[in-house]
């Protein structure tokens, strides 16, 4: 039998909530020995959700957004430093203080980081990530500019400007796609989401770029030009346009870091080397389909994953990692959800709603099966598509479902 | 071992459901169900996954 030495030391490249997940399920399933963690942030994680609702409206303190970290777990924790480079042959990591550390097992769960606009770097110009960021961004906001624009019309810009009609400030979103979210949930449910943002007051200039920004004579940002040539006069700009995967230490290492860190379908990158959370791109066989996920649910889910795949013996069989992604965005009032997998799909019908109050299930179909399903409110009966999302069920018995339980509840 | 809910914190994502089906669920207006509030010992894994998926981190175990 080709059998392995267990491992000692494990080490988890990134301190955020997919490497505090790798770490606690490692402890869960016994293992005893060392766990290093090495986060580029100087604190302990923290969840990073509130930071564009709750904590930018003032009504949740920095520090309560730590994560619980049961304290027996005897982690070391590495805080404030950087891996710089990875030898997958020698098993051993490189810091940025110069420290090498060797490793039997490595979770890579380095994350994301803001994508950058090639013009901007002015004063007022934020972007939202950290707890940092969020509370450069919150004290411009506490100062009740004018008008803040967010560039960028997915989830995170979406939260952001919602936030800001709240707090009572004017906000334009500017999208160069035609529509707010469509490119993840397609066009109908755009047109939802964007009447809503309408209808709370967030000007939308939406099929239309971003093209400079335009300083005053203390350098901090007056305007946004937009590829029209119109200018959008603003002092607080939020850049929310994606994130690009926190792989440049990686260069050179061999791996494959093309888009994030290319995986297996178990997660694996190498022998004895896993990745998980918005980093991991890996093939999810249950969908047909090879990319990252950038959501909460998947960096607990996966970096667990990850764990109980370092301690399986790599000669044996392992359950590839197939999870039904799992994403919700809060906005004036409202739970957008989203289970499975809804970008490029064929179809997208309503089977419930929208009501007068919004509320609305979505289904997404791929090719003849259900590959995902949206929708604002109506939990109890999203989470029923979850599950035929999770047995794999076809569109044509997915739909009817849907007509034989309208009908049991018309009765 | 009992489920103690922080309604303040609960906003019926439901993930709790999806964790253990067996001691959650949502009723038709979006409100979280918990349908065994002292549950036996043997489901302390599934609700340990649901404490660990709650993103408003709303329950709690107590015992």
């Amino acid at each position: 039998m080709a059998g392995q030495a267990p491992p000692r030391t494990i080490a988890i490249a990134g301190g955020s909530l997919a490497g505090l997940s790798a770490a606690e399920e490692l402890r869960a399933q016994g293992f005893g020995e060392s766990i290093i963690v090495v986060g580029r942030e100087p604190e302990m994680p923290y969840d990073r959700p509130p930071l564009s609702k709750q904590m930018l409206k003032g009504e949740m303190a920095a520090d309560a957004l730590a994560l619980a970290c049961k304290p027996d777990m005897d982690i070391t924790w590495r805080l404030g430093k950087s891996a710089t480079g990875l030898d997958v042959g020698a098993r051993t990591l490189t810091l940025d203080d110069g420290e090498s550390l060797a490793f039997d097992g490595l979770v890579i769960a380095t994350g994301a980081s803001p994508r950058r606009l090639p013009f901007g770097g002015l004063a007022g110009m934020h972007v939202l990530r950290t707890r940092q960021d969020a509370e450069q961004l919150k004290a411009d906001l506490d100062r009740q500019p004018a008008r803040v624009v967010v560039i960028g019309g997915g989830f995170i810009g979406a939260e952001i400007a919602a936030t800001c009609r709240a707090l009572n400030i004017a906000v334009t979103i500017v999208e160069p796609l035609p529509g707010l979210l469509i490119r993840a949930l397609g066009p109908m449910v755009s047109e939802l989401v964007g009447n809503i943002h309408r209808d709370q007051g967030v000007e939308l200039r939406t099929g239309t770029q971003a093209f400079d920004a335009l300083a005053d004579g203390a350098g901090r940002v007056r305007a946004i030009r937009l590829s029209d040539g119109t200018e959008i006069e603003t002092d607080v700009v939020v850049v929310a346009v994606g994130v690009v995967p926190e792989t440049h230490w990686l260069e050179g290492s061999g791996l494959d870091i093309s888009d994030g860190v290319l995986c297996d379908a178990t997660c694996l990158a190498a022998p004895g080397i896993a990745a998980a959370g918005d980093i991991a791109r890996w093939p999810n066989t249950r969908f047909d389909e090879c990319r990252r996920v950038e959501h909460w649910d998947n960096a607990i889910q996966q970096g667990r994953y990850a764990a109980r795949r370092l301690l399986a013996d790599e000669s044996a069989t392992t359950e590839p990692y197939t999870p039904v992604p799992w994403v919700w965005s809060d906005q004036f009032g409202l739970k957008l959800q989203v289970y499975g997998s809804t970008v490029l799909h064929d179809e997208l019908r309503f089977v419930d709603g929208p009501t007068d109050d919004h509320k609305f299930v979505a289904l997404y179909r791929r090719g003849g099966r259900l590959a995902g399903v949206a929708g604002i409110g109506k939990v109890r009966s999203l989470l029923g598509y979850r599950r035929m999302l999770e047995a794999g069920t076809s569109w044509d018995d997915a739909t009817s479902a849907t007509s034989a339980s309208a009908q049991g509840t018309a009765q | 071992m009992k489920i103690v809910i922080d309604w303040v914190r609960c906003e019926g994502n439901g993930a709790c459901v999806v964790a253990a089906p067996e001691l959650f669920d949502i009723d038709n207006e979006d409100m979280l169900i918990v349908l065994d509030e002292t549950p036996s010992e043997d489901k302390r894994a599934a609700l340990e996954r649901a404490v660990a998926s709650c993103p408003r981190r709303a329950i709690v175990i107590e015992g």
